[in-house]
């Protein structure tokens, strides 16, 4: 059986799409999943940067579009888990040079070998936007709990819906526990209340996703913190398993110490 | 003075603002009309009504109301009171 495509997006540059699809599919993979990411944004390559297999990159995503590489040849093995695969976006090319066909007949051909294909799609709502969203089965759109971010993630939902293309998810990323607390900052119930979509996941805002970025290893991996406890829960919910939402808790005061230090 | 004004419940919160500017702005979005627009199309609707009806255009209000992503367009006209007998309109 063919897996799932999954397309990770925002609408809104920086929310954390990346680190978001880095994320997931380590912890698909940590789960013993077969995953295969997929960077689509074409020039502006960065989902091998936070998976820290930038190294290791022969061919990318135009080159198989173009017939000039065979699709497994551009894989990139993970060696931590051998399962887990990235196909890279060429970093020098036009979005242009790989069209909503294209990436559906890729996508495919990842989900023959992968129970899960994740695509990084690029920010924006045009070209890019479409070619990544059109395989999906399921989109996740990562929001933060900002005004701009959430419009934006509506705009997503929206043209999902018009184009009769996959169901949204809804990510909440960044969120400040302490900032809620205070009614200083919108609060979950409130975005998903506005969006009205379902709800797979909230990531507490985490300085060690910096350094998990820095290091390529992303924190669902290196890290028990709430961010990462946050990424393992939202995989395990699309694998279909019923993991309760934690509850927003604060940094520690030693907490708070030790990160501002780092 | 914030933390009091707060307190006191005079001021509502960040939270509070943002949800509220949201709901304005999603609506217009998803029905793909500015609020400039609305207000003309506020006035056009007030136009016509008041070619058969007698209403006091300052009390019309139109404005979006959402269910889950339903959007719909509410138009609240209050019609003037205690002018049935007179009958229609002598301009």
């Amino acid at each position: 059986m063919a897996g799932k495509i999954i397309t990770i997006s925002s609408g809104k540059g920086g929310v954390g799409k990346t680190t978001t699809t880095a994320n997931l599919a380590l912890g698909l993979a940590m789960l013993g999943e077969r995953v295969v990411c997929i960077d689509a944004d074409i020039g502006l390559r960065n989902l091998d940067l936070m998976l820290g297999l930038e190294n290791r990159i022969v061919y990318d995503i135009v080159q198989v579009v173009e017939g000039r590489c065979r699709f497994q040849q551009a894989l990139v093995r993970d060696k931590r888990f051998p399962e887990l695969h990235l196909l890279p976006a060429a970093q020098t090319r036009d979005k242009k040079a790989v069209s909503e066909e294209d990436m559906k007949r890729v996508a495919r051909q990842a989900a023959e070998m992968a129970d899960y294909v994740l695509i990084d799609s690029p920010a924006g709502i045009e070209h890019g936007f479409r070619c990544a969203a059109a395989p999906a089965d399921l989109v996740l759109i990562v929001t933060n709990p900002e005004v701009t971010a959430v419009r934006d993630a509506d705009r997503v939902v929206g043209l999902l819906e018009a184009e009769g293309w996959a169901t949204a998810q809804l990510i909440i990323n960044r969120v400040k526990p302490e900032l809620v607390r205070r009614n200083e900052m919108l609060d979950p119930d409130a975005i998903v209340n506005l969006l009205a979509i379902d709800l797979v996941g909230i990531v507490p805002e985490d300085p060690q996703i910096l350094a998990a970025g820095t290091r390529g290893q992303p924190v669902v991996m290196t890290d028990r913190s709430p961010a990462s406890q946050a990424f393992r829960d939202i995989a395990r919910r699309l694998r279909g398993e019923e993991v309760p939402f934690m509850p927003l808790k604060e940094p520690s005061l030693f907490q708070r110490l030790f990160s501002s230090r780092s | 003075m914030k933390l009091l004004d707060r307190l006191l419940h005079r001021a509502p919160s960040d939270k509070d603002i943002a949800a509220q500017r949201l709901r304005l702005v999603l609506a217009h979005d998803r029905a793909n009309i500015s609020p400039g627009m609305l207000e003309i199309l506020k006035d056009e609707i007030i136009a016509v009504i008041s070619r058969h009806l007698e209403i006091d255009p300052a009390k019309v209000e139109v404005n979006f109301t959402e269910s889950d992503r339903e959007t719909r367009l509410v138009a609240d006209i209050p019609l003037r009171t205690g002018r049935r007998e007179s009958g229609r309109k002598s301009s």
